[in-house]
């Protein structure tokens, strides 16, 4: 009797390090912005509290202002499209390399740089790159005879340039994770296919991509997550502009909180809390169909 | 998979997707040094650049010697300062004597972070009253100004001459217009400045807007829009670069220092860049509308003293404030940080010093506070429009009038 009352002490004590460090860096900060979404805070109120509560005003205020809707359509399409180029041309890759040649190693290592640059420095490089005066891109353009192209200056071009700067940095991680999806395929069944007389394509559709469904379906929603919140690569390539022609969720909430001399908390973390139902229904729905394919 | 291991799922994902958003809400732990230790004084600075065993530094730790304390100074990047300040006032840590952008002071007393100068018996009336504009609220002063820079015509002189333009026939917009004209003839580029979507972009684009004779009160007012109009023409004729839109002040620079650009609107802080420059250089007024000097913005820091729950602390804090603006102190520290002083004694010692700087201290003189026109905390809410409008005409996404209507009415709606 007293001796499982002991192990049950021990094991609370195995989980308090954990509960701890989830209540103080997951849900305090979640209750702090759901908080914060809550009340109508100036800055003499985020100063010495006693922020009126006001309901649902900043959402409201959020969902009718003239950047909610480009906001959210640039969110989604940024999102549709990096994880769409990310995943095909990762898996491409992820097959290339699957098939051991000299130096697929080196090569693959040299494909997982953008991976270990700083986001910094990959998003300073691109917009050198992309600059409109001076960037190698428009120089190139030139060389081949065809008008130089405001990548970043435009409204019609910022957009498609960050995304495709986030491409470039998502391709990695999708190579990373699909090809050791690929090396836990058991290779007696291609064996089978081949003796069965299975093409090259025959073996990559009915073999390899159903048996990388669950590595690609974690891979997806971990792109999700990772997609919708990003923020930096946009910020220093466009800051969001011109005029939100590249502003996301991610941006805007910035721009909210921090962005100008007057922090806006409240709405700032009205968008930012959006961000995390989207992620939530995203996982959710990874959740839902893991449990179907278990069942 | 069972109903509890659902159920895990669920909180599983609920958390993964609370790491990713995390970055969002930033962390709001208590990190800033807390001003309560015994005789160890806080300073925060936006001037990262200076190390421990700089000058400004030492200038810091003899006025903490004079006033028998200890100071421990941190240096942040400036936007980040603000909302440092901020949330340290949130969390009654406040340092003990913050340096920090003018324009942010209004907010911050607002805020009630900052004591007023009565308070502390701060002594601010050396200062010149078109810079102590920016820190006051109320009609009462929440800061002195440390040092005050603004914004001037940078040019290249080998290039001006190559291209035949007298420097001397730029008076108003037109002739700066047909200098312009004369540039890109010659096969060079014009100007470059900084349009970008932060503040940074509006406070360029304000010498212009005032220049023209439009208030801050009317974003859509006819001068305004000329004001506008000027910028977006010279894009399309291309005797500015597109990548204007994206510049900061500093890419905006590095784009004159490559030679190729005639002129360049940027400012005091410069100076130290300028001798490395491989051209010869000189500098104008920004020139208003119909002729004379447009007003520029005021930029510089003012040193405040952020409200401490300790009112004793208040004495030696004012002391250290006293001490950095003391006229020897503010001429070190200005010449260090290519700043004119905010005070005119100091000013004709500077331009004694150095005569190129004597253009710079007119234009400080000339200059206006960007919380004038009677708006106070007011402005915070009206920069962001301001730049938008000007990245909306810019672009071409919308004409300088459209652009302007309608940042007119988002100002009217958020300053109501």
């Amino acid at each position: 009797m007293s001796s499982t009352r002991g192990g049950r002490w021990t094991a609370w004590a195995f989980l308090a390090p954990v509960t701890v460090y989830l209540l103080a860096c997951y849900a305090y900060p979640l209750y702090r912005n759901v908080e914060l979404s809550l009340r109508r805070y100036t800055v003499r109120s985020f100063v010495s509290g006693g922020a009126p509560f006001a309901g649902l005003d900043n959402y409201r205020d959020v969902v009718t202002h003239p950047t909610f809707g480009p906001a959210l359509a640039h969110t989604a399409v940024f999102t549709a499209v990096s994880l769409l180029c990310q995943f095909t041309l990762g898996l491409a890759l992820a097959v290339f390399f699957h098939r051991h040649f000299p130096l697929s190693r080196t090569l693959r290592a040299l494909f997982l740089v953008p991976w270990l640059l700083p986001l910094i420095v990959s998003a300073s490089t691109w917009s050198w790159l992309l600059n409109s005066e001076a960037g190698v891109v428009n120089a190139a353009l030139g060389a081949l005879g065809l008008d130089p192209v405001n990548w970043l200056t435009s409204p019609r071009w910022s957009l498609v340039s960050v995304i495709v700067a986030n491409i470039w940095i998502g391709i990695p991680f999708n190579l990373v994770v699909l090809h050791s999806g690929l090396q836990a395929i058991p290779t007696d069944v291609y064996e089978a296919a081949a003796l069965d007389g299975a093409s090259g394509s025959q073996r990559f559709w009915r073999i390899t991509f159903p048996l990388l469904r669950p590595v690609s379906a974690i891979t997806l929603l971990l792109g999700l997550i990772y997609t919708l919140k990003v923020f930096d690569i946009i910020w220093i390539m466009t800051r969001g502009g011109p005029t939100d022609s590249s502003t996301t969720f991610a941006t805007w909430s910035y721009r909210l909180g921090f962005g100008s001399l007057l922090p806006e908390f409240g709405p700032g973390a009205a968008v930012g809390n959006l961000l995390i139902v989207v992620a939530l229904i995203g996982g959710l729905s990874y959740v839902r169909a893991q449990r179907r394919q278990r069942w | 998979m069972t109903t509890s291991g659902w159920r895990r799922g669920v909180a599983g994902v609920a958390l993964t997707a609370l790491t990713a958003v995390g970055a969002v809400t930033g962390c709001s732990a208590a990190d800033g040094p807390a001003g309560g230790a015994g005789g160890a004084y806080t300073v925060w600075d936006p001037y990262p650049q200076f190390a421990g065993g700089s000058d400004w530094e030492k200038l810091l730790q003899s006025c903490g010697a004079d006033a028998g304390v200890t100071v421990r100074r941190t240096g942040y990047d400036t936007t980040d300062l603000t909302n440092k300040a901020l949330l340290a006032a949130q969390q009654g840590n406040s340092p003990d004597v913050l340096i920090v952008d003018n324009p942010v002071i209004s907010t911050l007393a607002q805020a009630g972070a900052l004591t007023s100068a009565d308070e502390t018996k701060l002594d601010t009336s050396a200062s010149a009253p078109n810079l102590l504009g920016a820190g006051q609220l109320d009609g009462k002063a929440y800061g002195v100004p440390i040092g005050a820079n603004t914004l001037a015509l940078w040019y290249n002189k080998d290039l001006l001459g190559q291209a035949g333009v007298d420097v001397a026939s730029i008076k108003d917009w037109p002739s700066l217009t047909a200098a312009l004209a004369k540039v890109k003839g010659a096969g060079k580029k014009g100007i470059t400045f900084s349009a970008i979507g932060t503040e940074e972009g509006s406070f360029q684009f304000l010498p212009w807007f005032w220049g023209a004779g439009a208030q801050l009160t009317a974003l859509d007012s006819p001068p305004a829009v000329s004001a506008l109009t000027l910028w977006t023409d010279w894009l399309t004729r291309g005797y500015a670069p597109n990548s204007v839109i994206n510049n900061t002040q500093t890419t905006s620079w590095q784009e004159f220092a490559g030679g190729d650009y005639a002129f360049a609107e940027n400012g005091t802080w410069q100076r130290a860049n300028a001798e490395k420059l491989d051209f010869a250089y000189g500098i104008i007024p920004v020139p208003a509308s119909a002729g004379g000097t447009a007003p520029a913005p005021t930029g510089g820091e003012f040193v405040a003293l952020p409200v401490q729950r300790d009112t004793g602390r208040y004495d030696v804090s004012t002391k250290l404030v006293t001490c950095l603006t003391s006229p020897d102190n503010l001429l070190k520290t200005d010449t260090t940080l290519s700043y004119v002083a905010p005070v005119a004694a100091v000013q004709q010692t500077q331009v004694t010093a150095d005569p190129e700087l004597k253009v710079w201290v007119d234009a400080v003189n000339a200059a206006k506070g960007r919380t004038g026109d009677n708006l106070g905390t007011k402005y915070p809410k009206i920069p962001e429009q301001l730049w938008t409008a000007v990245q909306g005409a810019l672009s071409g996404a919308k004409s300088p009038q459209a652009a302007l209507s309608a940042a007119q009415d988002a100002a009217a709606a958020a300053t109501r």
